[in-house]
């Protein structure tokens, strides 16, 4: 009995000196060695991905915002993200879907109000949306909340009422979109995509040249 | 080009890079299990835990230490989490109550990364990667080291010895999943994913205002998180999060991480046993399942079914503009079918028949191809079963690899079976017949039960995604997801290790004219079929009550 003891108090103490090693390997050296070379080489990507205009950070390229002004193209919604709950000593943003059921009654009207509005605030004097222009993303919430772009046709249907709104032609919109269109990445990887904070830079930039 | 195309030829993309590495890797890794040198710095860790590489040991030794390193793992991560208050580097985030802890560390020891905490608001820079990122490397490692101990199993002969915990264990972490860890995490930064020990962050926005998020060691953690078949996620939203997952590139890259290791480990179990061609078997049966699973998932997420993805007009809720339709199926029946359960898309608001196959992949008890070891030893408990199946119908003694598969290996093999299916049923019909539990469902009728169903599925198959609408943080569930995932890692464990210590202990049969060939098609498609059928036959009923109930009526 005594030997079965010490036997399994002798284990336990070689799996405790394991593991401080390989925490020592794996979580000290691994993730302080990976930080190094981050910084080094990727100091704006390991840092976020920040982004500016006129001299000031303004959010992150990577990061998507809610609250935009209807002069400004709008990104997708976000009725997943949260609020942080446990930690209220700062104001984090909490990343999240809705987690609703494809025929949840809850989403089915989250998706037609979206729709509705989305047909009723791009539709101007001579060009009137119809529901079924609008794309997918621009009803729906993404992942995390956070999603950084829309897609190009969520884009070209918002051109007519950002062009009025700013008094730009529509022209001049429909080329800035273009300019901030990315392809399939090697032609077939992903969807195509326009980063909507980096759009509104150069369109607040384009208004402000004009 | 059309979404739909897009979606193959990424597909095909990732088989073409997945038969790149599969010969190399395989190699590396069964040499590294092979091989009777030392690295120096592998000495010194010997010396550090005062363990001796080089003593074999028979499969209760090997047991004992695969179960004393996971419970002081259990230990040293909930103990971290409660005193995470006092820790320096903690971003001001308080310690973490019992029950959450106690799953948490459950989790991540488990190789499970069941997560009913948010991570960017709970988890400091020192819980995260000194306590979470260390089990996913070791955790990661133990399932690898069980593998090769049952595949040493079928490859020795009159001996019951099946290696050295220790010496598997340090050299699965220190001679691949720490190498392979920095490359990706590399690639990882590169493309955009974060890596930094600041604090909280705030900037200025747009529209004026501020925004706050946390950086941290995102990268490093999202690489062994994907390589190990983890799955946990540095911020709530997982891989779907841009910091962890920022491009169309790295969602590819990280499927391909989260594959290769056990697809690769056919080929080790190949070259192990002599018989490169049986790995290619095993590795068929593999790639079957999962090559289909994504077809239907495609097939049924771009149809969109279901009343609101119908108004949308597409099965974009849950899912990222840059990933779209196609690498979300992608990811999510690979994720699914391995025992990840990272999510770069919510599978809770899938199509009806999307979330069942991604239940149903965990069910099949993720073999196709499974996690990190976990994969390989589940589906060679499925051959053995497989091989028993043609012998009733041949009516012969069944063997496997010129093993004899008697009484006690059949029993062993039963028992492993049984195991996750029992704890998976029972669990979740606890959680909806006692009054309280159902209240944490965020959907109703069908979809409702299924939140509870993958619940459980996903703790007992140590896979860790959720439909997350579920409130998993709270006493009932914390608790009984633990224990499922406990019992769901350590009790099969139990059965392999025994198993392959009585399969060490025979002599070889030779093999004849009547031997069963398994490195032929034919078993390829016996194997297939035996699993389709012991999954479906199991879990049919609760896939009828919720997924399935929701896919048909949509």
């Amino acid at each position: 009995m005594n030997n079965s003891v010490s036997n399994t108090a002798r284990l336990l103490w070689a799996a405790l000196r394991a593991l401080l090693v390989l925490t020592l390997v794996t979580g000290v050296i691994y993730p302080l060695a990976v930080t190094g070379v981050a910084q080094a080489l990727f100091n704006n990507k390991a840092n976020g991905s920040e982004i500016k205009a006129d001299g000031k950070v303004v959010g992150s390229s990577l990061i998507g915002q809610q609250g935009y002004s209807l002069d400004y193209f709008q990104g997708r919604p976000a009725n997943g993200l949260g609020t942080n709950s446990v930690n209220t000593q700062y104001k984090l943003i909490l990343s999240g879907a809705t987690n609703l059921s494809a025929d949840s009654k809850v989403l089915v009207k989250q998706v037609e109000d979206a729709k509705a509005a989305v047909v009723k605030n791009n539709s101007t004097a001579d060009y009137k949306v119809k529901p079924s222009q609008v794309p997918a993303d621009a009803v729906t919430s993404s992942g995390s909340g956070l999603d950084p772009d829309i897609s190009p046709s969520y884009a070209e249907l918002q051109v007519h009422r950002v062009a009025e709104r700013n008094h730009l032609s529509v022209s001049q919109v429909e080329k800035l979109v273009k300019d901030h269109t990315d392809g399939r990445t090697l032609g077939f990887i992903g969807e195509p995509t326009v980063n909507v904070l980096e759009l509104n830079i150069a369109l607040k930039s384009l208004v402000t040249k004009s | 080009m059309g979404p739909v195309l897009a979606g193959v030829l990424q597909l095909l993309a990732l088989i073409g890079a997945l038969a790149l590495a599969y010969i190399p890797l395989g190699n590396y890794m069964a040499r590294v299990y092979s091989s009777d040198k030392h690295l120096r710095v592998e000495t010194w860790i010997y010396k550090g835990i005062g363990a001796d590489p080089n003593t074999e040991m028979r499969w209760p030794a090997y047991l004992r230490g695969v179960l004393a390193f996971s419970a002081v793992g259990v230990f040293f991560l909930y103990l971290l989490q409660r005193i995470q208050g006092i820790l320096p580097g903690s971003l001001g985030f308080s310690s973490v109550n019992p029950a959450q802890s106690f799953n948490t560390a459950v989790s991540f020891v488990t190789n499970t990364n069941w997560q009913s905490y948010y991570g960017e608001q709970t988890m400091g820079h020192v819980v995260q990667t000194a306590g979470l990122a260390v089990q996913n490397f070791v955790s990661a490692a133990v399932g690898i080291a069980v593998a090769v101990a049952l595949v040493r199993g079928f490859a020795r002969s009159r001996t019951g010895e099946l290696g050295n915990f220790w010496a598997d264990l340090v050299r699965g972490t220190i001679r691949i999943l720490v190498p392979l860890s920095v490359v990706a995490a590399v690639v990882l930064v590169a493309c955009g994913a974060v890596q930094n020990f600041s604090g909280i962050h705030e900037v200025g926005q747009f529209m004026g205002g501020h925004q706050q998020w946390n950086g941290g060691a995102v990268a490093s953690q999202e690489a062994i998180k994907e390589i190990g078949t983890n799955g946990g996620g540095y911020f709530n939203a997982n891989s779907a999060h841009p910091f962890e997952n920022p491009t169309p590139f790295t969602n590819l890259f990280e499927i391909f991480l989260l594959l290769v290791i056990p697809f690769a480990l056919t080929r080790t179990f190949g070259v192990m046993v002599g018989s490169i061609k049986q790995g290619y078997a095993i590795l068929a049966t593999m790639a079957t399942i999962w090559v289909g699973f994504v077809a239907l998932m495609m097939w049924t997420e771009f149809a969109h079914h279901g009343s609101a993805l119908q108004i949308a007009g597409g099965a974009m809720e849950g899912k990222e503009q840059r990933i779209g339709v196609g690498a979300s199926s992608i990811f999510a029946v690979s994720t699914t079918l391995t025992s990840t359960g990272a999510v770069d898309s919510f599978h809770s608001s899938f199509t009806g028949l999307g979330g069942g196959i991604t239940i149903l992949g965990m069910q099949l008890g993720e073999i196709a191809p499974g996690g990190t070891g976990s994969g390989l030893y589940g589906m060679l408990i499925m051959a053995v079963i497989a091989v028993f199946i043609a012998g009733l119908m041949v009516g012969r003694t069944p063997e496997y690899l010129g093993k004899k598969i008697g009484t006690r290996e059949m029993k062993l093999a039963a028992c492993y079976i049984l195991i996750t299916p029992a704890l998976v049923l029972i669990f979740a019909a606890a959680s909806m017949a006692l009054p309280t539990p159902p209240h944490s469902m965020l959907n109703s009728g069908a979809h409702g039960f299924s939140e509870v169903l993958y619940a459980f599925t996903s703790a007992a198959n140590n896979n860790g995604s959720a439909f997350a609408g579920l409130n998993a943080n709270t006493d009932w569930f914390n608790t009984m997801t633990g224990l499922a995932m406990l019992l769901g890692r350590f009790l099969p464990m139990v059965f392999v290790l025994a198993l392959a210590g009585s399969l060490a202990e025979q002599k070889p049969v030779p093999v004849t004219a009547g031997t069963l060939r398994t490195e032929k098609p034919l078993f390829t498609g016996l194997l297939v079929g035996a699993i389709l059928i012991i999954t479906g036959l199991t879990y049919f009923p609760a896939l009828a009550l919720g997924p399935l109930a929701e896919g048909l009526a949509s």
